[in-house]
């Protein structure tokens, strides 16, 4: 990896940080440790399931807009900014801007999600008293939470690499909620022919598959994953990003930025 | 090779095969996680609710339900499970969402009634659905139809029967065919003819396989209990008229002047057993029989369904 792409990255998690973005950590506190006291009140017999379930849907969706609401802006408002220039004069390669955005996005969200997931071990702590074995796989959870980020920026950063900030936003949003459908995409696939079966299976494919990276009510049922999923998963996301990236790198190779 | 050359080289290599090693990997994950589709659908069981989540787009989340509902169903047929318990629920939320839906309806009169392994055995559940479709749909004349059809099929309430299709009847445009079934049901409606008459409605106004696959097995098991009843008079009269039992099919045929050999649905030679009785050679092969099995037979636990429709 280039130093070059590093310092990007680097700049781009600090840029971050400025424009308040861990702010969001405060309201997600807020509303872990509300759910935590109410729950503790009303619930009967669920209360580590209800803790598990919102706190680790409040991670993904925090994650998700942030996601999406910065991921859009990347190489738009640089190209706004006109800072883009100063950093394409020097010998950065484009591809090493594509590519250090992203890095750096990733990182703001990965330490976003590590505090984030202190706050639901705390609320869970808190409802429940005790740790038990089980609660390793909310651990599992979370990385799957991550992967789903790193598919989600690199899909912003495709968007916002040829398209205007609004546009990329509705698109990678849309995108997102396509991808959490995908197993019903298949499902119709399925149930078509002809050529309708091949345009379906293709989308299907090619859309995102959030649905297998979400296990969030199956780690809420203390239901074990297997070892092979999380194996799968992990190369499904990288290839997933890493085919994204490689579609950002070839549009924004070839943008006329004058 | 510029630079810039080189990177479209590299990038669009590294797209082509993280493609295909994404699809290849989605492949593997759905090995994985068979069951995760239908399983997951259900945390939020109230149509209501899912109704108002739905911020208005409750046209297009209807879709996704009656999707899941067939491949709940199909996914289950499959795998030949013994229970449908979200049967019931997910057709709710279907029609709940889109009342209008009338493939959901259709497809709850044919196997939310009829117990397990055919169905859900829930008829109440099954009444309920056909009533909330009728009270939404009150120009719709087959949802008066189905409604009749269970009280017939799964109820034997051949009087309420009779009720429902006197009232289809009095929609516009309803099929003439429900003046005939409610005269039927208020005279003899136990006979094969009026089950007959209704099956093969089903199967003709249908564009569900399952719910024609469904019919065709009522239409087969009805075809056999017909045969063995008039092939079992025809035994009993050679008995009277011989004084003992005929010693072969062949034997039979001849005697009573029938046509032929009598043959099964699936073609094969109906058994005469020394004992005189008629009986299918592979009673397995049929859902739904009453007649031509074996004493003590008892019917397999997961039914077998011929593809007739295709």
């Amino acid at each position: 990896m280039s130093p070059r792409m590093l310092y990007i990255a680097f700049n781009t998690f600090r840029e971050a940080v400025r424009d308040r973005v861990l702010y969001n950590l405060i309201a997600f506190a807020l509303l872990l440790s509300g759910a935590a006291i109410f729950v503790g009140q009303i619930s009967i017999h669920i209360e580590r399931l209800v803790v598990v379930n919102l706190g680790l849907t409040a991670v993904s969706l925090f994650g998700i807009v942030i996601a999406i609401f910065i991921g859009i802006g990347l190489v738009s408002k640089e190209i706004e900014k006109r800072t883009l220039y100063t950093v394409l004069s020097r010998p950065v390669r484009r591809w090493e801007f594509i590519v250090g955005k992203f890095l750096g996005l990733a990182g703001t969200l990965i330490v976003n999600t590590f505090f984030m997931a202190i706050g639901v071990f705390g609320a869970l702590f808190y409802v429940v008293h005790k740790f038990s074995a089980p609660d390793a796989l909310i651990l599992v959870a979370l990385y799957f939470i991550i992967l789903e980020f790193l598919i989600i920026c690199s899909l912003a950063l495709l968007f916002s690499s040829f398209s205007s900030p609004l546009l990329s936003a509705v698109f990678a949003f849309s995108l997102f909620v396509i991808g959490s459908f995908a197993d019903d995409l298949r499902g119709f696939a399925a149930l078509t022919h002809g050529a309708t079966r091949w345009l379906a299976t293709a989308a299907a494919y090619l859309v995102p598959n959030f649905s297998a990276l979400n296990v969030i009510s199956a780690v809420a049922h203390q239901q074990p994953l297997r070892s092979q999923l999380i194996l799968q998963n992990t190369l499904y996301a990288l290839f997933y990003t890493a085919m994204v990236l490689s579609a950002a790198v070839l549009i924004f190779e070839r943008r006329n930025l004058k | 090779m510029t630079a810039a050359q080189r990177t479209t080289v590299i990038a669009s290599a590294c797209l082509a095969i993280s493609t295909l090693a994404c699809i290849l990997l989605l492949r593997h994950i759905d090995e994985i996680r068979p069951q995760a589709t239908v399983d997951d659908a259900l945390f939020v069981n109230s149509p209501k609710m899912i109704r108002r989540a739905s911020l208005g787009f409750d046209g297009m989340m209807a879709c996704i339900y009656w999707t899941r509902t067939v491949q709940y169903f199909g996914e289950r047929h499959f795998n030949r499970e013994l229970t449908y318990n979200e049967l019931a629920p997910l057709l709710e939320i279907t029609t709940t969402l889109d009342p209008q839906l009338f493939p959901a309806y259709q497809f709850g009169a044919s196997f939310l009634a009829p117990a397990p392994p055919n169905g859900a055995g829930e008829p109440d559940r099954a009444i309920e659905l056909m009533k909330y479709g009728i009270q939404h749909n009150p120009n719709n004349w087959q949802l008066y139809y189905n409604l009749g059809f269970i009280y017939y099929t799964e109820l034997k309430d051949y009087k309420k029967a009779s009720e429902v299709f006197e009232q289809g009847v009095e929609v516009p445009g309803a099929n003439p065919l429900l003046k005939v079934l409610a005269a039927k049901m208020a005279g003899h409606a136990g006979d094969r003819a009026t089950a007959r008459l209704l099956w093969s409605d089903t199967y003709e106004t249908n564009h569900d396989s399952y719910v024609r696959q469904n019919a065709v097995e009522h239409l087969r098991a009805i075809q056999v209990d017909e045969d063995v009843t008039n092939l079992q008079s025809a035994v009993t009269r050679f008995g009277e008229r011989t004084g003992r039992l005929p010693a072969s099919m062949s034997e039979l045929a001849a005697a009573e002047h029938l046509p032929r050999i009598a043959v099964d649905p699936d073609g094969r030679p109906y058994k005469l057993t020394p004992e005189g009785r008629i009986e299918v050679q592979n009673p397995d092969d049929f859902n739904f029989l009453t007649k031509g099995m074996p004493p003590g037979y008892k019917p397999p636990a997961l039914p077998k369904f011929h593809d007739h429709t295709r």
